[in-house]
């Protein structure tokens, strides 16, 4: 599991952002604001973003650089956020994202 | 819509001095990065940087990238972060998905005059059974985590691949407080700097040349919780008889990066293949310009190459797309691209570098006989 680090041997990891609590699938987590999502996810231990259209196969972090989808989410009721380079902020709610999610947009 | 004299597409350290050469010359310059932070690949790499002084050798690579921000905020260059470039259509125009303040998106065009493409290099990944599986991910993927987000991915950590990238990723995973369980390295022998490697081994971390990944496996909660690896042949087949099982929770790929072609494609510049570039590179002259008038190429996407190139490179795009709208006269334009190209040939030296500059040569002669003169943006 995923945590984050305190002392490094370099660099200075005191957070940029303010504390605050993001929703996951109606679970509440830390995080710091401005911080990208999929960086609080993995400080919580969650590695599974989404899942496939077709074959529902689990997805996660893979570039960390916005290239390749595979860490997208619902995020506020949007579907296809990618998640590595959208920032947290306090009260969002995210969820892990089915196929296409379609449902979702038009639930909302 | 908006009108600019030159576009810069990327924020690396290509983008930021081509940005801070156009933006000194006096040329109304636009910086844009898909990004959070500017400074590219710079901002995630931590060791102190080889080279000389010209190419800030001795200091990390995240400083320069704050360093080179300054500088193009002092020369006046407008920067636009967690923006997007998502089209280049003909006559300069250019779709950009704008991110605003508030954290939503505007769809903008724009009109660029000039326009330099310094989007950088992509991660190849290389498959095998469960390759898929939440927990493999690109080497730099965790080095993002780790060194600009400052979370580990995992605890365990396997890496695939031992060249410069591989062995630097691994040290800094350790810095990180990660473990890495083992390098492995299909070739016979590492790939690359033997300092690099040296400190690795120092650390205790095996390094099995000849050996590669053959699956990746999942636990109950369908991420990655071990892998297995097998002996290849001289034929990197994997040789049966030879698996072993590692336990992990992380697999990392450095298997190589090649140039991202997207937009120099969609611009219309003439590609040609040359594998020790890293792949597909846009063909250009001296000046940097393509096949196309007016559209500049630097650093990684001109062939991957390393900060200290990518920063020259980037300097001579600035100079080119500034002399193109007159801000600086052929004259001096000229004078300030030799001296470059004279450093810049002295960086591309050693085993890697020589074989990049005979390829990069190669190519600026296929230029001068196939494109000699760029055309118009069709
Ligand atoms: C692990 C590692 C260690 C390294 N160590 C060294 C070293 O010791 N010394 C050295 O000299 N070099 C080193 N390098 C290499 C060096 O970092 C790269 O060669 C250099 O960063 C390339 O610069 P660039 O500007 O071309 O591309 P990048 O730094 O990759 O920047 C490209 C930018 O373009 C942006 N972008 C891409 N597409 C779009 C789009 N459509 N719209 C908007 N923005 C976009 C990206 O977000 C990115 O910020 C290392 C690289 C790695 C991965
Ligand atoms: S991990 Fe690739 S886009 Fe986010």
């Amino acid at each position: 599991m995923g945590e984050r680090i305190e002392n490094h041997i370099i660099l200075d990891c005191k957070p940029a952002g303010q504390k605050i609590q993001i929703t996951v699938d109606g679970k509440k987590i830390p995080a710091y604001d401005g911080e990208p999502i999929l960086s609080a996810l993995l400080a919580a231990g969650i590695k599974i973003n989404r899942y496939t259209v077709k074959r529902h196969e689990p997805r996660g972090l893979f570039c960390g650089i916005g290239q390749c989808t595979d860490c997208a989410m619902v995020v506020d009721g949007i579907p296809n956020v990618r998640t590595c380079i959208t920032p947290a902020h306090d009260g969002m709610v995210v969820e892990t994202q089915d196929g296409l999610s379609k449902e979702v947009r038009h639930d909302s | 819509m908006i009108h600019k004299d030159v576009l810069v597409i990327g924020a690396g350290p290509s983008g930021l001095s081509a940005a801070i050469e156009a933006g000194k010359a006096g040329a109304d310059t636009l910086l844009v990065d898909l990004n959070l932070k500017a400074g590219g690949q710079l901002f995630k790499q931590i060791h102190k940087f080889f080279g000389s002084s010209a190419h800030h050798s001795g200091t990390r690579g995240y400083e320069i990238g704050s360093l080179l921000l300054k500088q193009a905020r002092d020369a006046g260059v407008e920067i636009w972060l967690q923006s997007t470039v998502i089209g280049i259509f003909p006559g300069g125009k250019v779709g950009i998905e704008r991110g605003l303040d508030n954290g939503e998106k505007d769809l903008v065009t724009l009109k660029a005059k000039t326009i330099i493409i310094a989007t950088g290099a992509s991660e190849n990944a290389i498959r095998f059974k469960g390759w898929t599986t939440p927990g493999v991910m690109g080497a730099g993927a965790a080095q993002t985590m780790v060194n600009v987000n400052h979370v580990r991915p995992g605890e365990n950590i396997v890496m695939i691949g031992s060249g410069n990238v591989g062995l630097i990723v691994s040290y800094q995973l350790m810095q990180a407080g990660c473990n890495v369980v083992a390098l492995l390295e299909a070739a016979p022998k590492v790939g690359g700097y033997s300092v690099h490697a040296a400190k690795i081994r120092r650390a205790g971390v095996p390094i099995y040349t000849s050996r590669t990944i053959i699956e990746a496996l999942a636990g109950e909660d369908g991420s990655v919780c071990g892998c297995v690896t097998a002996a290849v042949d001289d034929h990197f087949q994997p040789v049966p008889g030879t698996e072993e099982t590692l336990k992990c929770d992380v697999i990392t790929l450095a298997t190589g990066m090649k140039p991202t072609m997207d937009l120099v494609k969609l611009a219309g510049c003439a590609l040609k293949f040359h594998g020790p570039l890293g792949g597909y590179v846009p063909i250009h002259d001296e000046r940097l310009e393509t096949s196309v008038k007016g559209v500049f190429v630097a650093g990684d996407s001109t062939g991957v190459e390393e900060a200290n190139t990518a920063l020259d490179e980037g300097k001579i795009a600035g100079i080119s797309a500034a002399e193109e709208l007159g801000y600086i006269s052929h004259e001096d334009a000229d004078a300030m691209r030799s001296e470059i190209w004279s450093r810049l040939d002295s960086l591309r030296l050693g085993p890697f570098g020589e074989r990049r500059m005979k390829e990069k040569k190669a190519m600026m002669e296929e230029y001068s006989e196939t494109v000699k003169v760029p055309a118009a943006f069709q």
